[in-house]
């Protein structure tokens, strides 16, 4: 047996479990603040056995369904420039922009636009394709921030000019407290991301529980792992404190990677950002600073940021702050379906709409 | 440099007459073939009839465990032997980029001959297209077989009922993740090999000893997940399935992980779901186990009547979740 079945050994997980329904005595809110949490909540079923005072809300946490209105018109646009290739990952594939109109469907048209694993993998297709311009969609947390900064350093020494970055990276923290300021949201209690936690460790989380006292907990993604993490949580609820506490030191430590933190600083600057459904968040985005500033897609193709009116009826931005639930949108199941997404959190894999669509048992 | 494909081969002259009696004829040849009619003459074929027809394309040609050729031959016997029938003819029609390396060509005929073999079929039939160099991605096969039903009634997705069981012959996803990673781009490798084999055989001891098997499918593409989800519709039942019965290997499981994909929808082409009355389940089980293609068989869940055209997942801590079928390809993810 190795260490991941054991984190989800049903007798381990059913201990933790009954230890929870013992302890809730009130509702109980919390969120989790990544994907691939919401996920993994999803697939092991954890969802469908927590006890119903535990009221579980999918947050910010899943990179395409915060990716702006107006930035996915922006590489649609640079999507119509014929000298441009658009190296992606496969999530934003099918993310309809202001006309319905997705990256699949201007493939169709004669878009050349490859799916990679990896901003390397771009930069590769770029040193494959010296008479193109090859224009990697930066989209992704602090988790992806570090590889695709790393990817320009070499861009950099190698002196590769025909590739370029358009960085519409979002910094998780300062999502965190325009959440935390919002009087509408009551959060109780905050499942805290293992990727992004791998960056930048415990450090930025703590106003949360100082300023707000919210708990949170950095929490790996098997099901012990989240059992656990919630347990945590509720105690401290219950004793009327409040911590921040990292229940991930297998893959993170408390320092993060400051090598990783590093290499951001050195090729991005901080910058106001827009995030679907919440709006600007100030100091909470990655702009490429000045030093790479000819590797900067936005500047290379004289892409606007274009006001894009909101999707009527699309409840993506409350599902994002967690005062709705999926289900709750008018259009969920009716105009909106996987096969017909009308806002991100149905498109992507990681999204809380798709999650509910694709995994409730009615 | 060696000899490649040129557009000539495709143009029904002596060039084309070449390929077909040096290679085609030389790897496939049997004595329907060698006639060179317009048609193949079948003969001892009396009815129920199975066919099926399918194309193949994929990236790369050649990946571990098999190749296009092989994947060719072995998808088509398997998807007529899945009504409860006997493969016996097999047609066969390439698309050639013109270019295509003759010694690549060569191998996957040669892996085609040997394929239809081991599945006791005949090619019987075939043709040879040559398209400009971009106009194919080197290189395109279909084939259509048509055999004999030899079960009475013939196993359909229509036939699941309530309180049957489901059984599958062995580990899922293999195929789609030994395809995924060699496939070019992917930084990723894998030990993983394609399950690629025919099933025919198996599939013939399984339907002359059980009379009452309901369903055979095969979970090609789209993988368990997408047929069982057919299945479901098809039957208008639910068809419950347990995560911790399903077999499916650690480095499949480590390479999905890796690669953010769900290895229920990842393609098989040397697997079988078979569903069919319980009191029946243990001999189908004994007969899959005497195969060496079907030793890792497993009962993976049950039919019912709860919730009709829906795939239920009972996972490992008893939770329940649906497994729907996929929009779309499985994409790569951001994080």
């Amino acid at each position: 047996m190795n260490l991941h079945d054991g984190l989800k050994d049903p007798k381990l997980c059913r201990n933790v479990l009954r230890q929870i329904e013992a302890e809730v005595d009130e509702q109980f809110r919390f969120m989790e603040v990544c994907g691939t949490h919401t996920v993994a909540i999803f697939q092991s079923g954890l969802r469908s056995i927590l006890p119903d005072k535990i009221i579980h809300l999918s947050g910010p946490g899943c990179p395409v369904c915060v990716t702006h209105e107006r930035e996915v018109a922006a590489y649609l646009e640079l999507a119509e420039k014929e000298d441009a290739i658009i190296a992606t990952f496969g999530d934003l594939m099918r993310v309809p922009g202001p006309d319905k109109k997705n990256l699949k469907d201007a493939q169709a048209e004669g878009a050349r636009i490859k799916v990679v694993y990896s901003a390397f993998d771009a930069l590769k297709v770029a040193m494959e394709n010296p008479q193109d311009k090859v224009v990697f969609l930066g989209i992704g947390f602090e988790t992806t921030a570090p590889t695709i900064a790393a990817t320009l350093k070499v861009a950099k020494e190698q002196g590769i000019n025909n590739f370029y970055v358009l960085s519409f990276h979002k910094l998780v923290p300062p999502a965190l407290k325009a959440l935390v300021q919002d009087k509408e949201i009551k959060v109780e209690g905050f499942l805290l991301p293992g990727h992004v936690s791998t960056i930048i460790g415990l450090e930025p989380y703590k106003f949360l529980a100082q300023e707000y006292n919210i708990p949170a907990v950095i929490s790996g993604f098997e099901p012990l792992d989240i059992l656990q993490a919630i347990l945590m949580m509720l105690r401290q609820k219950n004793n009327h404190e409040a911590k921040v506490t990292n229940n991930y030191k297998r893959a993170v430590a408390d320092i993060g990677n400051p090598k990783a933190r590093q290499v951001m600083d050195e090729v991005f600057e901080v910058v106001d950002t827009f995030w679907r459904g919440i709006g600007v968040i100030p100091q909470s985005g990655l702009g490429l600073n000045r030093d790479y500033e000819r590797f900067d897609a936005l500047k290379a193709f004289n892409l606007t940021l274009p006001d894009v009116a909101p999707i009527a009826g699309c409840r993506c931005g409350d599902v994002l702050k967690g005062k709705v639930r999926p289900d709750e949108c008018p259009l969920f199941k009716k105009a909106c379906s996987p096969a017909s997404p009308v806002g991100p959190c149905m498109v992507s894999t990681e999204g809380s709409c798709a999650a509910y669509f694709k995994y409730m048992v009615e | 440099m060696g000899k490649k494909v040129l557009l000539d081969y495709g143009s029904g002259g002596k060039a084309s007459q070449r390929l077909i009696s040096e290679l085609f004829l030389k790897y496939l040849g049997n004595e329907r073939l060698n006639r060179l009619d317009d048609a193949a003459f079948l003969t001892n074929l009396d009815g129920p009839l199975a066919m099926s027809t399918d194309s193949y394309t994929v990236d790369p040609l050649f990946f571990p465990g098999g190749n296009i050729g092989s994947l060719a031959v072995h998808g088509t016997v398997n998807d007529v032997a899945m009504l409860g029938a006997r493969p016996m003819f097999l047609s066969c029609a390439f698309i050639i980029e013109e270019g295509l390396e003759m010694e690549v060509l060569e191998e996957i005929v040669a892996s085609m001959g040997e394929a239809a073999k081991k599945s006791g079929v005949e090619i019987v039939t075939g043709d040879t297209k040559v398209v400009p160099k971009g106009a194919v991605d080197k290189i395109f096969i279909n084939t259509t077989g048509i055999g004999q039903i030899v079960a009475n009634p013939a196993p359909s997705g229509h036939r699941a009922k309530p309180g049957d069981v489901i059984i599958v012959s062995g580990s899922m996803g293999d195929h789609g993740l030994a395809i995924l990673s060699h496939r070019q781009g992917i930084a990723f490798d894998s030990n993983v090999e394609s399950d690629s084999a025919p099933l025919n055989h198996l599939v013939l001891k399984l339907v002359q000893e059980i009379p009452d098997i309901h369903v055979l499918r095969d979970p090609t593409r789209g993988g368990l997940a997408t047929t069982l989800n057919e299945i479901a519709q098809q039957s208008q039942v639910e068809c419950l399935i347990f995560e911790d019965k399903i077999p499916i290997r650690e480095e499949v499981k480590g390479g999905c992980s890796f690669l953010g994909l769900d290895p229920l929808y990842l393609a098989n082409e040397g697997k079988l779901i078979c569903i069919l009355p319980e009191n029946q389940a243990e001999k189908a089980l004994e007969i899959m186990r005497s195969d060496p293609l079907a030793q890792e068989c497993a009962i993976i869940g049950q039919v019912s009547d709860e919730r009709p055209g829906k795939v239920v997942l009972e996972t490992g801590l008893g939770g329940h979740r649906l497994l729907d079928m996929l929009e779309g390809e499985q994409l790569p993810r951001i994080c």
